[in-house]
């Protein structure tokens, strides 16, 4: 009897606990979770916020975002591709949705549920959507889609990559010359190659700047455990670090608390960080997922969609840094501002590997 | 060197305190017939309700004091799956854990209408205690203390009172007994189900004070994802530990220091081993210990039965 209980019981609970994951998509979060993000966004784009509503007509279109684990409220690349579909929905008019992924397992049965509802454009956000994806856009041939940091070889896929290289080459260059004991810090969450784009187009940064200077680099292992992070941060800071730069998510908020206890400078990463501690986040590397999400997004509406690699680079603002807070000396920003207009023109390649950097010679500029 | 080794000392102790809270909890529950899987979601309620009750109160002290009853509360629950309803233990530990990962987030989102993390709170417990202070003036060591929190030398003082509780007080030995054989224990007139109530209680109480040691005592904010399956880890701790609180205490602060090795390995020279075979070390270790290799580690005989009384 009382089993029959127990089991029921467990099952509601088990179920209340799916829901409380996988319901949330529905419609609420659509303006709930962004309200935040909305608010930074429209201080940036005022311009353009007051532009479309009246004189634009409404485009009847949808679009659906797919968060990777990390989830809406991540103050990273999933809430700059919601940044990307709020711009769109302003200047345009589309309906946005979004489907949130508890675990991996959701991504799969969340492309399906987007493509059957037939949107105009279904994007995944994160490389850990390739082979789900790959799965869905040969299922689902004739549905657009679009994948963030991540290729996947087919004709109704856009691939949205960013060289991260180049952005981490500019905060590299400034954490080279705001170093007083020519030891910089890396960070990186795990080591495969989208993270040591990070790793050497930071190093190459610090060389560029600062040829003296050494990099301290570790990884996490981790994207989560900030705990980890702060007890890295500290290691590096006794060995000298007075700069490290994270490409870690979650864990680079141990890097950021470990600053603002012991006094030196984090670099922020994906998004401007400096709002978690103005005073010692010098400036964060800036990769726009938002600009890539829009200008993918306007394609789409300007029916000239087309699938394959769209890089984002330093060339069409796709990556950059940013200082919000107003820790940049203007010595530094000059400096970045010549490198960031040498690299946009293409007068040199930004090292990407180990290999590259190891062959890396710096330029004239 | 010295230098080093201190510093790689204070990082594994660091690291090593939110796993040793959780560990002890394991060793509790476990000790007393009671398997808490719990302890991972648990951990999570206690990180987040430490923070969210700072937003009500100033004294760092009062939140660690309400994250250790949320644990308690959340343990209840488990508790009374477990032991009153008999259900199968670990699948009500599962249901909280997924539980406490969706309340957390969602509550995360009432409060600070955003997901993710929460706001950074002032006057955390990230550095030495003051009344403390005098340690840091010991040469050499000096340095070892002023890393330290104040949960580290909770956890060590925890280790030690667990210890006495369970191999020094009439208490303790009726918790080794209930978890060895609760029928025997009946027999003499212990109530089996009040000992493994207070035993799951007490572990998370312990479990809630590990989240708040790591929100309120590392990175003084809640962030979804924190606890990384540290409850896991500690669970594996106590295994390893052989279900003894020192030995629990010992298996945490192994795991830390493989931990802080791997983080150090390039200033130690070992930067040509694999941070991935210095990190599945502590995991290697416990399989060993399972298998019988590391010394023998034998469970407490009725560790996840539920009892049922009278039934023969």
């Amino acid at each position: 009897m009382s089993k029959k209980i127990i089991s029921l019981l467990l099952v509601a609970m088990m179920v209340m606990a799916m829901f409380a994951g996988c319901s949330k998509p529905a419609a609420e979060p659509a303006t709930e979770p962004a309200a935040e993000p909305a608010a930074e966004a429209t201080t940036e784009d005022a311009t353009a916020e007051e532009a479309p509503a009246e004189d634009t007509a409404k485009v009847d279109m949808v679009m659906g975002m797919i968060t990777d684990t990390g989830g809406l409220g991540d103050q990273s690349f999933n809430d700059s591709g919601w940044m990307g579909l709020e711009r769109l929905e302003a200047e345009y008019g589309i309906e946005r949705k979004v489907l949130e992924s508890e675990s991996a397992d959701d991504y799969g049965p969340n492309l399906t549920s987007f493509a059957e509802a037939e949107v105009d454009i279904v994007y995944g956000v994160g490389f850990l959507f390739n082979e789900s994806m790959a799965a869905a856009a040969a299922q689902f041939p004739n549905q657009k889609f679009a994948i963030i940091d991540s290729v996947v070889e087919a004709d109704n896929v856009a691939s949205i990559t960013f060289a991260e290289n180049e952005g981490s080459f500019l905060v590299g260059v400034i954490a080279g010359m705001t170093t007083e004991t020519n030891k910089v810090g890396f960070i990186g969450g795990m080591k495969f190659p989208l993270i040591e784009k990070f790793e050497y187009g930071f190093k190459a940064g610090v060389k560029a700047a600062n040829p003296d200077a050494e990099v301290i680099s570790n990884y996490a292992d981790s994207f989560e455990d900030a705990a980890k992070g702060k007890e890295i941060a500290t290691v590096q800071h006794q060995q000298g670090a007075d700069v490290i730069f994270h490409a870690a998510g979650g864990v680079g908020i141990g890097l950021i608390q470990a600053a603002e206890e012991q006094g030196f400078w984090a670099i922020g990463v994906d998004q401007d960080q400096s709002h978690i501690s103005p005073e010692r986040v010098l400036c964060s590397m800036i990769k726009r997922v938002d600009e890539g999400v829009y200008q993918v997004g306007q394609s789409v509406i300007d029916g000239n969609f087309e699938g394959g690699v769209h890089l984002f680079s330093i060339a069409n603002e796709g990556v950059g840094y940013s200082d919000n807070a107003g820790n940049l000396t203007e010595e530094q920003v000059a400096a970045a501002e010549k490198w960031k207009a040498a690299i946009a023109t293409g007068a040199f390649v930004v090292p990407q590997t180990e290999a590259e950097f190891n062959a890396f010679e710096v330029p004239e500029i | 060197m010295l230098v080093i080794f201190i510093a790689i000392i204070a990082s594994a102790l660091r690291l090593a305190t939110p796993l040793i809270f959780a560990a002890l909890g394991s060793v509790f529950t476990e000790r007393s017939g009671v398997v808490n899987i719990a302890l991972e979601g648990i951990m999570i309620m206690g990180a987040f309700f430490a923070i969210l009750a700072m937003e009500f109160v100033s004294n760092p002290w009062i939140a660690v004091l309400v994250a250790m009853i949320v644990g308690a509360i959340t343990a209840l629950l488990l508790g009374f799956l477990a032991i009153n309803l008999k259900a199968n233990q670990v699948v009500a530990g599962t249901a909280i854990n997924i539980l406490a990962g969706s309340l957390t987030a969602f509550l995360l989102e009432m409060v600070w209408h955003r997901s993710g993390q929460t706001d950074t709170v002032a006057n955390a417990l990230t550095k030495n205690p003051e009344t403390l202070a005098f340690l840091e003036k010991i040469p050499v060591l000096g340095s070892l203390f002023s890393g330290l929190t104040p949960f580290v030398y909770l956890a060590i003082i925890f280790s030690g009172v667990s210890y006495y509780v369970m191999y020094k007080t009439p208490f303790g030995l009726r918790i080794r007994a209930v978890g060895e054989h609760p029928r025997a224990a009946d027999t003499v007139g212990v109530n089996v189900y009040r000992v493994r109530h207070i035993c799951v209680l007490i572990s998370g109480a312990l479990a809630g004070l590990a989240g708040a040691s790591l929100s309120l005592g590392t990175v003084n904010m809640f962030r979804e994802g924190m606890v990384s399956g540290k409850g896991f880890i500690a669970i594996a701790a106590a295994i390893f530990g052989k279900w003894h609180p020192l030995g629990a205490f010992a298996a945490c602060l192994f795991f830390g220091l493989t931990e802080a090795i791997q983080i150090q390995a390039a200033s130690l020279g070992l930067g040509w081993i694999p941070s991935e075979f210095l990190q599945m070390l502590p995991y290697i270790a416990t399989v060993l210990a399972l298998a019988g290799l590391v010394g023998r580690a034998v469970a407490p005989a009725a560790s996840g039965e539920p009892y049922e009384k009278g039934h023969r």
